[in-house]
């Protein structure tokens, strides 16, 4: 009974849901490290934007009435467009404010200007939210639509908030595949993630491509805020502090800078710790209960970070010239 | 077509441009000479925009150059092709190639990559290719293609012959006379001086930031200081 088929696919089904959160968020940290070097802590906070974002919008629709008449497909669909939108132009707004203006100095300062940016996020949020709802603790209004599941043969049943997620995060991915790798600007990305200097010298104006880098990374964190705050219904200002860590950490296990290696990472890191979190208990007969998943996690990451450094697809992120 | 006048150009403390000044007019092959750390590779940094002069000024084409970024002096119509090659290694060779032509939209651009490929077939070979993978050499006519990339009136090359086998080196020079031929304009920064000065116009010889020394080729291959310290005697 206890290792039964429908239970494992049942988490694996759980694993894939969060390594895909996961990996849309890592992707705001990749992206941002690949063109500055820099990791970006207030991205959880970019993440949790997104999330408020969705949130808003669907109390504001149900206070008026409308959400029941919407159609529910579209709801969703607006509600991760806005997500994105929002996100993005945060993480730009935040780029030019915090981060900008610290180009050039020694790496810990931008590293602390991001730290105390996501402690103002943080607050920001809490208090707008206070203000206005009386309370920073908001949940997700059922859309019924979502509650539904569909069953995969006799054994597993797939909740379409799963589906939602799945699809939506491989949407992202592949419309993301094909704009780093296949226009003018995605090119340029790369570009001035390799060498800005020489970036530059071929008329691409970099800090153009920064902000651009930043709003795409930080739609990525949004549309991940949205499909969590649908998925897993409580936001507060503060949700986005482990999901945070945990996808920087699947970034960094990918290879910190290499987008698909954000994508493997996130998977890796969420499969292990559903898993963990079902089957440490049985596993060591309740010595480990799912409370230690996470050591799980870090211990499997601390290994492979051992045996491989760079990540499992890293490699050395910028060529020096010569 | 470029004036360079008195330019001052520091690295935080140290100052690598001592009011150093010359000019290259419209057509011509001018080139820079020196000493390892003369400063010829800071001067041509400075035009392309990445260091600002603390003193002096650029002029193109009569319009001063002061304060604009790089990627606004590349639409002026001025290409660098950097010392050390600096392509992109993790984007391959025809993307790299159409990166040179970042500023520029149309069907021309394909014709052009045509053309560089034309000049260097074994680009064409290694057209899918990461540019990492590329041989030194390989990566050195990159940088040159993806520099013509940008149809340039004003090209300033850096070392293009740095780590070439010499018949790579001859088909370089013959290149720059080439392109020179079709109406662009060269700036040539150069430690082959033999060659440098078989192929430009005019030159003139950097020490320690400032110009020591400058007039045709003929006359500065003809010069005694000239011949010790760069043609071996
Ligand atoms: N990034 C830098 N920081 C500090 N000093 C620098 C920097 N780049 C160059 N310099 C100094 O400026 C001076 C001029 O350097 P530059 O690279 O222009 O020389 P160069 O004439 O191109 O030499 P080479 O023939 O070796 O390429 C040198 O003394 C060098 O040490
Ligand atoms: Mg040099």
């Amino acid at each position: 009974m206890a290792l039964s088929l429908d239970i494992f696919l049942q988490v694996l089904m759980d694993g894939i849901v969060l390594g895909f959160m996961y990996a849309l968020i890592a992707l705001g940290y990749t992206m941002v490290y690949g063109v500055l070097e820099f990791i970006n802590f207030a991205h959880s906070e970019i993440f949790v934007l997104g999330a408020f974002v969705g949130v808003e919008i669907l109390l504001a629709l149900e206070s008026s009435g409308t959400l029941a008449a919407l159609n529910p497909a579209f709801v969703v669909l607006m509600i991760i467009l806005a997500g994105m939108i929002v996100s993005g132009l945060a993480a730009v707004a935040l780029e030019r404010t915090a981060y900008r203006p610290l180009r050039g100095a020694p790496r810990l300062v931008p590293l602390i200007s991001a730290i105390g940016a996501s402690f103002f996020l943080q607050d920001f949020i809490r208090l707008v939210e206070s203000v206005w709802h009386n309370s920073f603790y908001l949940s997700y209004p059922t859309l019924s639509l979502l509650d539904r599941s569909v069953r995969l043969g006799a054994m597993v049943e797939v909740p379409f908030k799963s589906i939602l997620v799945i699809a939506t995060a491989l949407a992202m991915l592949a419309g993301l595949y094909l704009f780093v790798n296949k226009t003018r600007l995605g090119t340029a990305i790369r570009a001035v993630a390799q060498d800005p200097d020489a970036a530059a010298l071929m008329g691409i104006p970099v800090n153009r491509i920064i902000s651009l880098t930043f709003f795409v990374g930080g739609a990525m964190g949004g549309v991940a805020g949205v499909l969590f705050g649908l998925h897993y219904s409580l936001v507060n200002p503060y949700t986005g502090f482990v999901p945070g860590l945990k996808a920087f950490t699947a970034a960094v296990l990918g290879g910190i800078g290499n987008i698909p290696g954000a994508v493997l990472g996130g998977l890796v890191l969420g499969l292990m710790e559903a898993f963990a979190a079902s089957y440490l208990g049985i596993l060591t007969d309740g010595a480990f209960g799912a409370e230690y998943k996470d050591v799980f996690a870090f211990v499997i990451l601390i290994l492979i970070l051992i045996f491989r450094p760079k990540g499992l697809l890293g490699e050395k992120v910028r060529e020096e010239g010569v | 077509m470029l004036k360079v006048e008195r330019i001052q150009v520091f690295y935080d403390a140290i100052q690598a441009l001592k009011g150093l000044s010359f000019t290259v007019a419209q057509g011509e092959i001018v080139t820079l000479l020196g000493a390892n750390g003369a400063g010829k590779s800071t001067t041509l940094k400075t035009i392309s925009g990445l260091l600002q002069p603390r003193g002096g000024q650029i002029e193109l084409d009569g319009k001063p150059l002061a304060g604009s970024a790089p990627h606004e002096i590349v639409r002026l119509g001025v290409a660098h092709v950097p010392e050390g090659r600096r392509i992109f290694p993790r984007l391959t060779v025809l993307e790299n190639l159409k990166i040179g032509a970042y500023t520029r939209h149309g069907a021309a651009i394909g014709d052009d990559i045509e053309r560089v490929f034309a000049l260097f077939p074994r680009l064409k070979e290694r057209a899918r290719q990461s540019a990492g993978t590329l041989s030194g050499g390989e990566q050195q006519m990159l940088a040159i293609g993806r520099g013509l990339m940008a149809c340039p009136r004003l090209l300033l090359l850096d070392e293009p012959s740095m780590g070439l086998a010499p018949i790579l080196v001859e088909q370089i020079f013959a290149i720059i006379l080439q392109i020179n031929r079709e109406g662009v304009t060269i700036l040539l920064v150069e430690q082959n001086a033999a060659m440098a000065l078989a192929v430009c116009h005019r030159g003139y010889v950097l020490e320690t930031g400032t110009i020591i020394l400058e007039g045709k080729a003929s006359e500065l291959a003809g010069n005694d200081r000239v011949r010790q310290a760069y043609l071996g005697g």
